[in-house]
């Protein structure tokens, strides 16, 4: 189970199935975050954690849930509200050779700190020609599902990815979410980790079947830049990430019903991102559909099949692509449930990228 | 001031039961007819009817994440904010915005769910006023924790420099979210956060509506009288948690007990008996406040919700071409096509 590397090896065939691996306990993905958190703490005592009520609230969406008592407040800090300040404080201790990890509560508040974001934290390596380095991770809780409009239910993947000079990772199960967190507190680069709220397994917040898996003990990572097969399949290739990931999973399920095999790709990181994986499985399938719940325009949907056509185009029989149709997220239940993907809307891509093979021929 | 105290507080009372209706017996945030957060503000509703009892309707209102209480003081319509708490299309927003983000233009009220946020567009406001020669002015509501964030700082300089109408008001609760104030400011007196910008500061140390208004007539006399911009805090008691759900395991009972033991709305009733108003009359107006309030509510859960696609509606006033046509912008199916097409030259 130690191992240092344990790629899970697209042997599963479905959703929330157990790992390869013999691993006796299930945490929730939150669980598994802070436990590489507080094992890279101990190991290394230049390594804190800075964030709003991150202290004794234990995380808005328990991303620190427990630290404090190991911890205490001068490892985990509690900040006044002020992100461009802990933000940048967080850069600056980065480059002082600290290994600071600073949470931005929500994704949408980026706008009050993005300079210090992508004119620091991301360029300040390049710009110094690498006589600095900015090894910091920047945690942040993405996504809707519940109805909290469009301040607070971004994904904005994108966003973060577009801008060079960030890694930026995306898990999708307590076991990546472990192997993650432990390569971007150790990586010497800045890492932007970003978790959905709906995979966090708090309370009030119900998680679907899924991101609680099996987690071993150890630490291990799970490099960057490695997409995970999460279903095998023949017909079609679904590529999403976070929450997608589980509502593509349960399209799969749906579609294979219906005799159809559709191949569940979780890219895991978006900087680096794993065009290869994606390739080699478009080759087989020759359909393409990516899912996610960034705006559609200018994002990830747009990069991956521009990544394969550039490469691939004659494998390339059919493309869809399912994302959030370019509105900020509308507040009321029926309008939400209109622009966020479900599996219905991954399954209905699906049918008709491949209903496209037939009509071409 | 007592009617929109007793207002807001019930107003609440009644949101906070039908916001817990479907989401029992494990608290889920996005079941019942009210999803999503829900900040409510008993305790502090002194604040907000102290300063908007001197407001116009012209007069503009920036509120935070925590808005009920101060929309009512505006006198933003009762029903059609119910109506958008739940979501529905005759909604403030059309079912947009919901409890942080309502817009009621009529009434000089807007509010944003990111922190100290509210600030600048309030100075936009004062700006405008000033620009045209008008004796409208702008206030900014925020909370103590709100008062760190760059936002606030470069709005009052800009409303200091600029000479321009706008008041700034902290409401005090002591806390934000689970961050008490002392560990994240050294200077427990807001309101000497004006000296900085060589403007007035006043802070009202008490949720005593009276005291409030008081101060508040001062600063947006001021204003209104083109003497530029002032700052003013007041003490307020946040008697719940900071969200509905907040399990509050980082709050010291005695303070959630000090909190829930000091009511502002007893404290105005007991001046206004001094003051010889009859115990009836106060009466009769928590009376029909109670009403109002109760016919918002039903009225608002009679009304329709909207439709899915209302979602691709309203994202520009003047759409371009193309963007908000009958068919989503994401239409399942043309567009694999045309990929299709046009990669399929080989
Ligand atoms: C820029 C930004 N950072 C963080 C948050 C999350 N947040 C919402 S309310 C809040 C606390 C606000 O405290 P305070 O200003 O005192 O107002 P109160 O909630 O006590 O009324 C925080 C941190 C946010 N909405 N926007």
């Amino acid at each position: 189970m130690a191992e240092s590397e344990p790629e899970q090896e697209p042997e599963a065939e479905t959703a929330g199935d157990a790992e390869p691996q013999v691993v006796e306990r299930d945490l929730t993905m939150s669980r598994a975050m802070v436990e590489a958190i507080a094992h890279e703490m101990r190991e290394d005592e230049e390594v804190f954690y800075m964030g709003e009520d991150v202290a004794d609230y234990g995380g808005i969406f328990d991303s620190t849930e427990g630290l404090l008592e190991e911890f205490g407040h001068d490892r985990i800090m509690d900040v006044p509200i002020s992100e461009t300040a802990y933000i940048g404080a967080a850069v600056g201790a980065a480059q002082e050779g600290m290994r600071p990890i600073a949470e931005l509560m929500f994704v949408d508040f980026f706008g009050v700190c993005m300079d210090q974001i992508y004119n620091q934290m991301a360029k300040n390596t390049y710009m110094s020609g690498a006589s600095v380095s900015v090894p910091m991770v920047l945690t942040t809780a993405v996504g809707g599902t519940y109805n909290d409009a469009a301040q607070h239910s971004q994904t904005l993947y994108g966003t973060f990815a577009h801008l060079p000079g960030m890694k930026v990772v995306v898990p999708s199960t307590a076991y990546d979410a472990k192997g993650l967190m432990h390569n971007a507190i150790r990586d010497d680069d800045p890492v932007v980790y970003m978790f959905h709220k709906r995979l966090m397994g708090i309370g009030w917040m119900p998680a679907p079947d899924g991101p609680k898996t099996p987690v071993p003990e150890e630490a291990y990572t799970i490099p960057f830049g490695s997409a995970d097969v999460k279903r095998e399949g023949e017909d079609v290739t679904v590529v999403t990430l976070g929450l997608h990931v589980h509502r593509a999973l349960e399209a799969a399920a749906e579609l294979a019903d219906d005799g159809i095999d559709a191949e569940v790709i979780d890219l895991r990181t978006l900087v680096p991102l794993d065009t290869e994986t994606v390739r080699e499985s478009v080759a087989k399938t020759g359909h393409l559909v990516v899912v996610d719940e960034d705006y559609r325009s200018y994002g990830v949907t747009g990069e991956i099949i521009a990544s394969v056509a550039e490469d691939r185009l004659a494998d390339l029989e059919g493309v869809e692509r399912v994302a959030v149709p370019d509105v900020p997220l509308p507040y009321s239940r029926p309008m939400e449930n209109e622009v966020i993907p479900g599996a219905e809307d991954v399954a209905a891509a699906v049918r008709s990228v491949r209903s496209t093979e037939s009509g071409a021929e | 001031m007592f009617e929109d105290m007793v207002t807001a507080r019930y107003y609440e009372e009644r949101l906070q039961e039908e916001y817990l209706e479907g989401k029992q017996p494990a608290f889920d945030i996005s079941a019942g007819p009210i999803p999503g957060e829900l900040h409510l503000a008993a305790g502090q509703e002194a604040a907000a009817a102290g300063v908007c009892r001197h407001l116009r309707d012209d007069d503009t209102v920036t509120a935070p994440h925590r808005p009920h209480h101060v929309a009512i003081a505006k006198g933003v319509d009762l029903k059609r904010m119910t109506a958008e708490i739940f979501g529905r299309e005759t909604g403030l927003c059309g079912g947009k915005g919901g409890h942080m983000h309502l817009f009621d233009p009529d009434a000089g009220f807007a509010c944003s769910g990111i922190i100290a946020e509210g600030c600048p567009p309030a100075v936009g406001a004062g700006l405008a006023a000033s620009k045209r020669n008008e004796d409208s002015v702008a206030v900014a509501f925020l909370g103590e924790g709100a008062i760190s964030q760059g936002g606030f700082f470069e709005s009052l300089n800009l409303a200091a420099v600029r000479e321009l109408p706008v008041v700034f008001v902290i409401e005090d609760n002591d806390w934000a979210i689970s961050m008490p104030k002392e560990r994240v400011s050294d200077v427990a007196d807001g309101s000497r956060r004006a000296e900085g910008f060589d403007m007035p500061g006043t802070r009202v140390d008490s949720d005593d509506a009276v005291a409030v208004s008081e101060a508040a007539k001062e600063a947006i006399g001021r204003a209104r009288d083109r003497n530029g911009p002032s700052l003013l805090e007041v003490q307020v008691h946040r008697r719940m948690g900071h969200f509905m759900g907040d399990p509050q395991t980082y709050r010291p009972e005695a303070d959630q007990e000090a909190a829930a033991d000091r009511d502002s709305i007893e404290r105005l009733a007991a001046e206004l008996r001094r003051r010889g108003v009859e115990d009836e009359t106060l009466e009769s107006i928590r009376e029909d406040a109670h009403e109002r309030v109760d016919e918002a509510i039903e009225w608002a859960k009679d009304q329709p919700e909207p439709s899915p696609e209302d979602a691709y509606e309203d994202v520009f006033a003047n759409p371009p071409s193309g963007v908000t046509d009958e068919e989503p912008a994401y239409d399942l199916g043309t567009d694999a096509r045309a990929g299709v097409e046009s990669g399929g030259d080989d």
